[in-house]
């Protein structure tokens, strides 16, 4: 071990780790800056290259997916009942931008965001004792009883869904009509999001998040009611997801039952595999491969066999590269650069 | 209750833990029968027994990963029988798992301080840099250091030798610095260098506190333990100091045609 030390370190510091490892990750931390930065300056520029309104939807599902990822590859949990809350987010900002014509977007985001916290809350409390298998098929239940709920509720719109929801203007006086403003409202709250998940996964209760993943008996011998931290991830999911609900209302202007289906669900298992589960960009890539193939299928002949071929990719992807495009992205840069 | 107010208000009774009657019914099936068990303070205590004696069981028992069909757990005199397995950890008893029970994909350094940030009161604080938690370090080392693991501080848990994983799992559980430690086959799997290891790590450790351990190496026994107690069928057999109990016709006899046989027959 390497014994030299610089002085700029603390003493625990310079106890703890030898400065070869300090400078490593250091190094690690610019390079993954630099990234995330030219990801920021790509999302800035992308309007201007390809259509704002499928890029909005690209982020829309890329930070579903993200929620959905913190919970199942932070936490190890499977959710089999995510589009609930991507669909309460969305009918709840929706009808209350559509009854209320005084009330700024942003505030019916929020107000679709906490809801969606609450049904998460709701779902958590029910499902979250139960283990594998059990806790995907008690929050597909739910989920499902959210949907006949949502085809029965006067509120939204039962099979035709919320047409013509206003966007409005943002702080009451940005104007959303503009794609472009609109744009870039979707693009900070994607940041938004994004920044939470990365925060979460390393904070102090992602170490803990971490190690009941691991090995969760352990856990609970080191005094950890781990019951209560996983309540915390699926919380957090659910409301990340519910704020992709609330601004894809927002941007295309309308709610639907699409978003409350099982298969809506299915989509994001499929997006954040596809990606790669446990990373943090997984889900993103996941997400704009999804939709750019339904956008270019859809218009093509071979519209009536999106679900065919996602399928096809789906089982692809599960027999030969499981951890995901950038899970297997990150194992060859792992194997060739370091 | 904190370990230290454990401590603290500790009655001074002879028994850190004491079971009475404790019964575990599986269906029927009798896997723990009227068990009564005493272990007392400062003791390294063991549970022996050949296989299928029910010793895991009365293992998940004591320490709450099963609840007993019935009869009581005392522990420091007061009852534990309905607590939850992350509250009596609370109360520094702490135990380790059969199969090394690390998380893997944590450094050596990141598995001791998970179980030391407990105590800071911020786990749940998910809006919180994990630098925050860096002031542990200091503290996570000394632990390693002390079951000789300090070269492996930034090594990926996955990635260490066998043994060395359970000398992390030993340093893990002293980070909650329990007042009494229940080892579930600390040396199992082992090779005899690793096994010596662990032995002189356990008899080191154990200074200032109470162990109970589930082994089947009778050699690891005799040298370590101060009391045995012999389980047979769910209940227990005999109970007394290793000469005591080696000599026992019954315990000899339990042994019979077990691979434990063979390790006692090599003993004596």
């Amino acid at each position: 071990m390497a014994d030299s030390q610089s002085l700029s370190q603390t003493p625990s510091e310079a106890f703890s780790k030898t400065s070869a490892v300090l400078e490593r990750q250091r190094r690690a931390k610019i390079r993954r800056n630099l990234f995330y930065l030219a990801l920021v300056v790509v999302g800035l520029v992308a309007p201007f290259v390809a259509y704002p309104v499928f890029l909005m939807k690209v982020l829309c599902f890329a930070l579903f997916a993200s929620a959905f990822n913190l919970l199942l590859g932070y936490a190890g949990l499977l959710s089999f009942g995510h589009a609930a809350f991507l669909a309460t987010g969305g009918y709840i900002t929706g009808y209350l931008l559509a009854s209320y014509p005084g009330l700024t977007p942003e505030l019916g985001i929020i107000a679709g965001t906490l809801v969606a916290t609450v049904v998460g809350v709701v779902f958590g409390v029910l499902s979250i004792r139960r283990q594998g298998i059990y806790f995907a098929m008690v929050t597909l239940a739910l989920a499902q009883l959210v949907y006949f709920v949502y085809i029965q509720a006067p509120f939204t719109g039962g099979e035709d869904g919320l047409h013509g929801v206003p966007r409005g203007e943002l702080f009451g006086f940005i104007n959303l009509s503009n794609s472009l403003a609109m744009y870039y409202f979707v693009f900070a709250i994607f940041i938004f999001g994004f920044a939470v998940i990365q925060r979460t996964v390393h904070s102090p209760y992602g170490q803990v998040m971490k190690a009941i993943r691991e090995n969760e008996p352990r856990a609970v011998s080191l005094g950890y009611n781990t019951d209560a931290y996983k309540l915390v991830a699926f919380v957090l999911s659910a409301a990340l997801a519910g704020l992709a609900g609330s601004t894809k209302t927002v941007v295309f202007q309308l709610a639907s039952l699409t978003d409350a289906h099982w298969h809506m669900s299915g989509e994001v298992i499929l997006m954040t595999l596809l990606g790669g589960v446990g990373t943090l960009l997984g889900p993103i890539t996941g997400a704009g491969i999804v939709v750019s193939l339904q956008h270019v299928l859809g218009q093509s002949p071979l519209g009536n066999w999106v679900s065919v071929i996602l399928g096809i990719i789906f089982v692809v992807c599960v027999l030969s590269f499981r951890s995901g495009i950038i899970g297997e992205l990150a194992r060859m840069y792992n194997k060739n650069f370091k | 209750m904190s370990a230290d107010e454990a401590r603290e208000t500790d009655a001074r009774g002879a028994f850190v833990l004491e079971t009475r009657g404790l019964t575990k019914e599986f269906r029927g099936f009798t896997a723990v029968d009227d068990v009564n068990l005493q272990v007392q303070e400062g003791h390294i205590h063991a549970l022996i027994g050949p296989n299928g004696a029910g010793k895991t069981t009365v293992f998940n028992l004591l320490t709450k990963f099963l609840p007993p069909t019935r009869g009581e757990i005392l522990y420091r005199g007061k009852p534990i029988t309905n607590m939850k397995s992350n509250e009596i950890a609370r109360m520094g008893l702490v135990r380790s798992f059969q199969i090394s029970a690390v998380f893997a994909h944590m450094t050596a350094l990141e598995n001791v301080r998970v179980a030391l940030q407990r105590e800071l009161g911020t786990s749940f604080h998910f809006w919180k840099s994990e630098k925050t938690l860096d002031h542990l370090n200091e503290r996570a080392l000394e632990l390693l250091e002390e079951v000789g693991l300090r070269e492996y501080a930034d090594t990926l848990t996955v990635e260490m030798p066998y043994g060395r994983k359970r000398a992390l799992e030993v340093a893990t559980t002293l980070a909650l610095d329990p007042i009494m430690m229940l080892l579930d086959e600390p040396t199992q799997g082992m090779g005899a260098e690793d096994v010596d290891r662990i032995v002189e790590l356990i008899k080191r450790v154990s200074k200032g506190r109470t162990v109970l351990m589930v082994e089947h190496n009778l050699s690891v026994v005799s040298r370590l333990c101060d009391r045995i107690t012999v389980l047979a069928r769910g209940s227990v057999l005999a109970e007394g100091d290793y000469d005591s109990v080696s000599r026992n016709p019954l315990v000899r006899e339990a042994y019979m045609g077990s691979d434990a046989a063979e390790e006692e027959e090599a003993q004596a």
